[in-house]
């Protein structure tokens, strides 16, 4: 127990993170499936209240974005990222263990909200954020929310951003500087790749949307006007800061998934990546576009013709790369020796529903189509396609295909492909029909629509496709367990992958490679027309090797800032400072402590 | 643990095994600087983005105390030189020299917050509060987010300063002085911006 | 190791001294400029040019970008680049729609 408190340990945090994020992740399909009940009936449904109905939309989408799919991926980050350079840690293990330790309090905080009503002498248990998962100034001002709902959501969305600056910056540092000799930048994994264009991401847009709520946090508690128009503010700049993070985050969400299938394709058509270095760079291109086109989300704000020109323009660029990477992948299953494991069926699903999303996204580029779209099922049909059957199908398939590494043991194939058709089969039914309820004039986030609107049937389509994957999410989690107690054991390469984290034992040990291995090519562990494997790695390490212990202080650090957030929320000044005087603590013992890398 | 050091780790650690051949804390610094120019850059906008949208006063011109000011961005430089001169004098081992300058850039940093205090009870004074109106509102977020900044170095600095009359600084943790240094010197750049925006450009 | 051999090459204690004269020059020629009527009219871009000077000797010299290892350079270029790009577009956002509005 202790070990695990303390642990620096990335194959650890990386256990740590994808369970968490995995629980937070059956939450928000929990609050999704209860947002389809309601919605399975019109004209007032199964009689979810309004506000309930808001609280279950709002956390629904800031649980999936920020507790699940992010950490999602952060957990192959740490797992994966240092096997894959041949390295045998992060290259700030200490701060690492703090992302964690930060990201599981701060989502705890936000949860906290669902019971802690009678705490603000509400009338009603559950004090959840409930001003959508943007939360549109003014909705958020003290006029129209008094209560603490959206306090919760701006804290604790404050307390998660520093989680993943912290990862941000290490994950930079350990892929450009930990990385084996001979792993030249063009060598590195297509996943290391885009996990690097990812953390570039993060570190700049994190500090935008750290502005926007530090700004909202002022509105809300010191009485000032940033957003409210009585005092001269503009709700409009709250969007543009909004989703000046907002949209590099889309692509934070996805591209480690484009990473993960641009693992999982190759090793399993037995060929090469089709064109490597145009992925990689196709990915580059995709982040700094994804940085010149955040108004697309306002064009119904009234921008005027300019703006509303230069960011279709940009939009429709973004397209561009993406495509190049799709040819990419089907140029990468184009004459291979294809088996269909599970892994596999997840990445193909990835590319088909991907497409799908990307031509929606399209749509929304062109501002006058835009404009009948905004606000609509269409556009939750478009979110869903994007995030869940990209970012989420291609977790699935890195889950699959990285399982056995970081356990040690084999996933059910039978038990995975029932759930990858159940997933699809309910994803379709859930995301489709929504595209026809949206521009059958459908608003989102509305609690019951009326039956003479005419999309009843559509509606009760999506909630059976919802609970589909619901269905297919628990067999999912039965199969993770299963392996608890009817354990296959892996091998090192059950896959036959070429990568360096194939090379060493499942699950690896706690120093990852015996001897550092020296890299020759981007497909190491295979044999191709130029080259011959590399050899084995030995058995036991020639010499001991060292392994930093333990540090209490990143977890003790991270402790303060929800105290300090449960001193704001309350208004209560020396909470806030107990909380402060825990974070100094604990930075100066860390900074003292001797810890040896 | 049941592993003992290798000397490939302790060289890891000096940044002679990096792959890119650099300090890892010093590539996460600057990763780090870039990452508050966004945050800066926020700021910023939004105080331009709300300039003159103020609807009562006082306004910018009718506060802003430009020879003051002045005086705090002299400060505020000549801060950035004595952290020069410490860091040059823990590189070449002269630790006497090293904790002199430490703490003149640390007095430094100290009388800017000082004047920044003043200023803000000046201009309360004056009837600009917090919530007045989006001048006031603005100005402050921005500057005390800056003076946030300054608190954190002064603090930084002391703390090496306290080190190193310890005798536990020395020209082997001349890395820490330098990251320091990029710290204290990032935020002087900061304010040579806010500087010009908000006090010269009115 | 060699980065900072390199850096004491290049930049002595009287380039950090000549550096803060010159920093500190300009500071006077910006507040005096600011008091001088004739130059109202092109206030704005000289001292925006003086303060981007400014910025680039401390980042140049004291941060010692221009001796270092071009890729802190770019680590640092990259995101102040953006966030020039931000502020510019969000100015021209607003003021554009501003004058949009009002027909100007």
């Amino acid at each position: 127990m202790k070990s695990w408190l303390t642990t620096t340990d990335h194959k650890r945090i990386g256990l740590l993170y994808f369970w968490t994020a995995f629980i937070f992740f059956l939450v928000g399909g929990l609050e999704a499936v209860i947002i389809r009940a309601q919605l399975i009936k019109p004209d007032g449904g199964l009689g979810v209240s309004a506000e309930t109905f808001n609280q279950l939309f709002t956390m629904h989408g800031t649980t999936m974005v920020f507790l699940a799919l992010m950490p999602l991926s952060a957990a192959f980050f740490n797992f994966i990222i240092p096997l894959q350079i041949g390295a045998r840690d992060v290259a700030f293990p200490r701060l690492n263990a703090f992302s964690y330790w930060v990201f599981l309090l701060g989502g705890l905080f936000i949860n906290a909200s669902f019971i802690a009503g009678p705490l603000f002498g509400a009338d009603r248990l559950s004090v959840a954020p409930d001003a959508g998962w943007f939360g549109y100034a003014n909705l958020t001002s003290r006029q129209f929310s008094p209560g603490p709902n959206v306090d919760f959501w701006l804290l604790g969305l404050q307390i998660l951003g520093i989680a993943s600056l912290a990862a941000g910056f290490n994950f930079i540092v350990t892929i450009l500087n930990m990385r084996a000799p001979g792993m030249r930048m063009l060598r590195l994994p297509p996943f290391t790749w885009m996990t690097l264009i990812t953390q570039f991401l993060v570190i700049t847009a994190f500090p935008v949307i750290t502005v926007a709520l530090v700004l909202l946090m002022f509105d809300r508690f010191f009485g000032t006007h940033f957003f409210v128009p009585q005092g001269g503010g503009d709700p409009i700049l709250w969007q543009h800061l909004f989703w000046m993070f907002g949209h590099p985050e889309v692509y934070i969400l996805i591209l480690p998934a484009m990473g993960i299938v641009s693992e999982v394709l190759p090793t399993f058509s037995r060929k090469p990546l089709f064109g490597y270095t145009v992925v990689v760079y196709s990915g580059v291109v995709i982040a700094f576009l994804g940085w010149s086109v955040w108004s697309h989300h306002m064009f119904s704000s009234g921008l005027g013709p300019i703006a509303d020109s230069v960011f279709a323009g940009t939009t429709m660029l973004i397209a561009i790369p993406t495509g190049v990477k799709i040819f990419n992948w089907i140029g990468t299953l184009w004459g291979g020796q294809l088996r269909f494991t599970t892994s596999m069926l997840f990445a193909l699903g990835f590319i088909a529903m991907f497409i799908i999303g990307g031509l929606s996204g399209v749509s929304h580029a062109s501002a006058p189509s835009d404009l009948q779209q905004t606000d609509t099922y269409y556009v939750v049909a478009h979110i869903h396609y994007v995030l869940f059957g990209g970012t989420i199908l291609g977790l699935f398939a890195g889950m699959y295909y990285w399982w056995p590494k970081m356990t040690g043991r084999m996933l059910s194939e039978g038990l995975g492909k029932t759930h990858f058709w159940l997933t699809m089969i309910g994803m379709n039914l859930a995301f489709f029909p929504m595209h026809f309820s949206g521009l059958l004039g459908m608003p989102r986030r509305i609690y019951t629509y009326s039956s003479g609107l005419g999309v009843t049937t559509f509606n009760q389509v999506s909630t059976v496709g919802a609970f589909l994957i619901g269905l297919a999410t628990l067999v999912f989690f039965y199969n993770l367990v299963r392996t608890r107690w009817r354990p296959i054991t892996a091998s090192n390469n059950p896959w036959e992958g070429a990568t360096l984290e194939w090379a060493i034992p499942s699950p690896p040990p706690v120093y990852n490679f015996t001897i550092i291995p020296t890299v020759a090519n981007r497909l190491p562990l295979w044999h191709t027309e130029r080259h011959a494997p590399m050899d084995p790695l030995p058995l036991q390490p020639p010499a001991p090797i060292h392994v930093p212990g333990g540090s209490w202080w990143p977890m003790i650090t991270a402790f303060g800032l929800p105290i300090m957030a449960i001193g704001a929320i309350s208004r209560t000044l020396p909470v806030v400072l107990i909380g402060a005087l825990v974070v100094i603590v604990g930075i100066y013992r860390w900074a003292f402590e001797p810890f040896e890398m | 643990m049941a592993y003992n050091t290798s000397e490939h780790a302790a060289a890891v650690a000096h940044g002679h095994a990096t792959s890119m051949g650099l300090e890892s804390r010093k590539m996460a610094f600057w990763a780090f600087i870039g990452s508050e120019c966004l945050l800066f850059g926020s700021l910023i906008s939004t105080y331009l983005v709300y300039k003159g949208h103020s609807l009562t006063g006082p306004y910018p011109h009718e506060v802003l105390n430009i020879p003051f000011t002045s005086f705090s961005t002299f400060d505020l430089l000549m801060s950035s030189l004595a952290m020069v001169l410490a860091l040059a004098a823990v590189q070449r081992g002269d630790m006497k020299q090293g904790k002199i300058w430490l703490f003149v850039t640390a007095l430094l940093g100290l009388i800017f917050l000082f004047g920044q205090y003043w200023e803000f009870s000046h201009f309360v004074r004056e009837g600009l509060g917090l919530t007045t109106n989006l001048f006031g509102s603005t100005f402050y977020v921005l500057t005390g987010t800056h003076g946030a900044h300054v608190t954190v170095g002064v603090i930084w600095l002391l703390t090496l300063w306290v080190q190193a009359l310890r005798g536990k600084l020395g020209p082997q943790n001349a890395l820490t002085v330098e990251i320091t240094g990029l710290y204290w010197h990032f935020v002087d750049v900061v304010w040579i911006v806010i500087f010009t925006v908000v006090y010269l450009i009115q | 190791m060699s980065e900072q051999a390199h850096a004491q090459a290049h930049a002595t204690t009287g380039t950090y001294l000549r550096v803060a004269a010159i920093l500190v020059m300009i500071t006077i020629i910006e507040v005096g400029i600011f008091y001088v009527p004739t130059f109202q009219s092109v206030l704005v871009p000289v001292l925006l040019f003086l303060s981007a000077v400014k910025f680039t000797l401390v980042v140049m010299f004291y941060m010692h970008l221009k001796f270092d290892n071009r890729f802190f350079t770019f680590l640092f270029g990259g995101p102040l680049l953006l966030a020039l790009a931000v502020v510019i577009s969000l100015l021209f956002i607003f003021y554009g729609a501003v004058r949009l509005r009002t027909g100007m």
